[in-house]
């Protein structure tokens, strides 16, 4: 399968702090791909290196075709890159409808003085755009929702829309950074449910943050490991459970002289 | 944590209700509203702010009271009442015996013998008694009325607010309906006294308010709701008609209520052109700009330099012409100080934007650039506009044909000259404005800006362009405040540097946030709470800055939303009430 996104090389330096370092990565379209690693081992610093957030110092990114890593974040989200964040970053007092409206910005195409006349063309277009909204509320379950402010939403449909408003960019690939922290066992369920639907009837290629390994393990068709900002791993989900850097990296160094056997067990335990 | 004794506490707010009181006589408050009266013969003004000291001392300490015993209990509700009335007065009484003794006005000079007058009801020492049972009666007054039920304290509340508001513009009122003939000189006679309201004023006032107010306590809900059920068509039908009173009052009321209340109105409407522009910038997009003065300099400057006879005009245009013109060079100014402070965030870009509005105001009234501007003589001259006269230029040395009138340099007397006639032109500038502001404000733009006030990162991960989009805001804002400019160089027909001050900049950034950030009613209102109000109140001027950092500050505390905030925060007021009472 041809790939979506080709990172090669990518540096990103904080002062003296190389955040990350020199990474390979790849995604193949219409996949779902994790990227795991401790805290602080660059992962988000990665996804803002995608996003346009961070320039990368170092190293080439192209998506579909086209070389991003000096675009501004607007550009790089009407080529069809969009994302959600680790805490969520919703337009709080703004209502749920406006929210996902906002997302829907580079496919209005109405001036401001158009808007101020009121022309047919405006009043069509926002017409078409309240619907596309309402049907975005109603795929993440969030049907009559529309007028209350983001900020009153209970944690999950803040969660759920924030996916909306991410849809709404009509994205080719979708960044999820935690997509199920704060969620209980259950809710998780729902939201890997949720992703797969997203891949399978909508075409959209997933990448993922993700701490809880449940989710990660039973739904990424491939994994990357990050560790102190450089790639120490990646494979399929069995390869990754397997691989005795990942251990050392998640259990530390001990847990390679402890032997083998023991440290996987921990890891397993924490997997499960 | 042991809780302290409600004496204790009461004795504490007593002595800070006293303090207060002594404040406001030392600066002369007292004594200068003891010139006007509230209810004729009952009590004046300088007497009923006095009183207001006490019975709100008493009020707090009945409320603190309640919450130190866990609950209402008559008995110490009033005894903590009585104490801080009782320590409220104690202290005014101590004043009012210390400058027996000494001559305090070394140092106040408001500490005057006409207040120590008022304070002891003209008996000198031996009135100090009679004020200290003032002082108890007033607290006790305050602590029932906490003990009232929410029913009975909303009428009365309300009846006090209009009691105050009738009596401090009374003169308005009177001058206007005596104006209007006879019969309503007889009626605004029997209301309205030569300083405040009459017995009989007084009474219809409060029993009047009350009376609507138990209304609309009763039946409000079941009004709203019989709106809220109405068929759109029907709503529409309302919307139109109400449209149409607000139009006919405001398009009629220069002839009813003379020319004060008509300048007083033109001022109030420049105000909103500029907080139209300003909650574009601020409400908005959340750019906090605390130079936007200068647009309305830069408007009022082209105008003035386009149309002017003075030394200064470069061109007699027509001021229809030079209007579109102002506003395009307020757009132009916009981008020039919106391109370079565009990187620059939150409270960075207010003193940002307040160094560009000094600079502009000190290059105007320069030396320097003086054989452009005028420099501290400003430019003068300028024509009043002329509604037939629309051909773009006119020679200086030909006679001016102005609505059938010729006129030449001085003043002309036809149609759009007087206040009046700026009046219908500031007026409806500032409806076609707050028009355009609430177009914009449901556009793709109007969220875009919203998006970046809320959180700039997410708007440009969602494709605004950041750069374009926050432009915009400067620029359109500018040109609204550039056509308050120029409506303003008109109507004083001379523009001086020295008018465009930063308090004017900081005046439309409190007007926004008393109204409420974002809310187009909201910019009227709080145009009309804090420029109109104090403008009719000229005769307690020495005090407006005090009564308006005071208004700002309980405001912050109160209503922090503003007065009129905008659907969105009315909604999430609405969803808390019914979430809560859907538990």
């Amino acid at each position: 399968m041809a790939a979506i996104l080709t990172a090669k090389n990518v540096t990103k330096r904080f002062g003296g702090l190389v955040a990350v370092n020199n990474v390979d990565f790849e995604i193949p379209e219409k996949s779902i791909v994790s990227i795991i690693g401790p805290n602080g081992a660059g992962k988000t610093t990665f996804f803002n290196c995608i996003t346009g957030y961070a320039k990368a110092d170092e190293g080439k990114i192209v998506f579909d075709g086209t070389p991003i890593q000096s675009q501004r974040p607007d550009q790089i989200s009407r080529l069809g890159i969009s994302r959600t964040y680790q805490n969520i970053r919703l337009f709080a007092d703004m209502t749920a409808l406006e929210n996902i409206l906002v997302g829907q910005h580079i496919f209005l195409n109405s001036s401001w003085i158009s808007a101020v006349l009121g022309t047919s063309y405006v009043r069509n277009e926002e017409k078409m755009a309240l619907a596309e909204a309402q049907r975005l509320l109603n795929f993440v379950d969030l049907k009559g929702k529309g007028d209350l402010l983001a900020r009153n939403l209970p944690y999950g449909a803040q969660r759920r829309l924030e996916i909306a408003r991410a849809l709404a960019t009509k994205p080719k690939l979708l960044l999820l950074d935690e997509p199920s922290a704060g969620m209980n066992p259950r809710e998780s369920e729902d939201l890997t449910a949720f992703i797969r639907h997203l891949r399978d009837e909508l075409g959209i290629t997933i990448l993922l943050i993700e701490h809880h390994m449940r989710v990660v393990m039973g739904i990424s068709e491939h994994i990357t490991v990050l560790d102190y900002g450089q790639k120490i791993a990646e494979g399929t989900p069995k390869e990754i459970q397997n691989n005795k850097q990942v251990i050392e990296a998640y259990l530390g160094r001990g847990a390679a002289t402890e032997g083998m056997d023991t440290a996987h067990e921990r890891f397993s335990k924490k997997v499960k | 944590m042991k809780k302290e004794n409600f004496l204790l506490s009461a004795t504490k707010t007593g002595l800070v209700g006293g303090a207060i009181a002594i404040f406001l006589c030392l600066i002369g408050m007292v004594e200068i509203f003891n010139k006007r009266d509230v209810i004729q013969g009952i009590v004046t003004l300088g007497q009923f702010v006095w009183l207001a000291t006490a019975v709100g001392a008493g009020y707090t300490a009945s409320q603190q009271t309640s919450h130190l015993l866990n609950g209402k209990k008559p008995a110490q509700n009033l005894t903590a009442g009585a104490l801080a009335g009782f320590f409220s007065a104690a202290l005014t009484a101590f004043l009012v015996w210390l400058g027996s003794q000494t001559d305090l006005r070394a140092i106040f000079i408001n500490a005057s013998p006409a207040l120590y007058e008022l304070l002891t009801f003209g008996k000198g020492l031996a009135g100090l008694p009679q004020l200290l049972i003032i002082g108890i009666i007033s607290g006790i007054v305050g602590a029932t009325f906490t003990l009232l039920p929410k029913a009975v304290q909303r009428p009365l509340l309300h009846a006090l607010m209009m009691l105050i508001f009738m009596a401090l513009f009374s003169g308005i009122f009177r001058v206007v309906m005596i104006n209007q003939g006879n019969k309503w000189e007889t009626l605004a006679k029997s209301i309205f006294s030569q300083t405040g309201l009459t017995q009989l004023g007084g009474w219809i006032f409060i029993l009047g308010t009350i009376a609507i107010s138990v209304f609309w306590s009763n039946r409000g809900e079941a009004v709203k709701a019989s709106m809220a059920r109405m068929p759109s068509k029907g709503k529409l039908s309302l919307r139109i008609l109400v449209f149409l009173i607000i139009a006919v009052i405001a398009l009629g009321l220069p002839q009813v209520s003379g020319p004060f209340i008509a300048q007083v109105i033109v001022i109030i409407s420049l105000y909103i052109l500029m907080g139209l522009g300003l909650n574009i910038t601020l409400g908005f997009a959340g750019l906090l700009d605390l130079g936007f003065v200068a647009f309305f300099a830069v408007g009022a400057y082209t105008v003035g330099l386009l149309t002017s006879y003075g030394p200064f005009g470069l061109q007699h245009i027509s001021f229809w012409v030079a209007v579109p013109i102002a506003v395009l060079v307020s757009m132009a100014f916009g981008a020039f100080l919106g391109l370079p402070v565009l990187g620059v965030r939150g409270d960075y870009l207010a003193i940002a934007t307040l160094g560009f509005g000094e600079i502009i105001r000190l290059l105007a009234g320069s030396d320097f650039l003086a054989g452009y501007f005028g420099g501290p003589q400003g430019v003068i001259g300028i024509q009043k506009p002329c509604l037939g006269v629309l051909e773009p230029f006119i020679k200086l040395d030909t006679p001016r044909i102005c609505d059938g009138i010729e006129i030449g340099q001085g003043a002309a007397d036809h149609f759009l000259a007087g206040p009046g006639g700026i009046y219908y032109l500031a007026i409806i500038s500032a409806l076609l404005i707050a028009f355009v502001a609430w177009r914009l404000r449901e556009s793709r733009l109007g969220r875009a800006w919203m998006a970046i006030r809320e959180d700039e990162d997410v708007a440009e991960a969602l494709g605004v362009n950041l750069i374009q989009t926050k432009l915009l805001a400067y620029i359109l804002g500018a040109a609204f405040a550039g056509l308050g400019g120029a409506i303003f160089s008109v109507l004083i027909g001379s523009i001086f540097a020295s008018s465009m001050q930063l308090l004017v900049s900081i005046n439309v950034v409190a007007l926004l946030v008393v109204g409420g950030m974002g809310s187009i009613p909201g910019v009227i209102v709080g145009a009309i709470a804090l420029i109109g109000l104090p403008e009719l109140l000229r005769e307690v001027s020495e005090f407006r800055y005090l009564i308006y950092g005071t208004v700002l500050i309980v405001m912050m505390l109160a209503k922090p939303e503003g007065l009129w905030p905008s659907q969105a925060t009315k909604r999430e007021l609405h969803h808390e009430t019914s979430a809560q009472g859907g538990d």
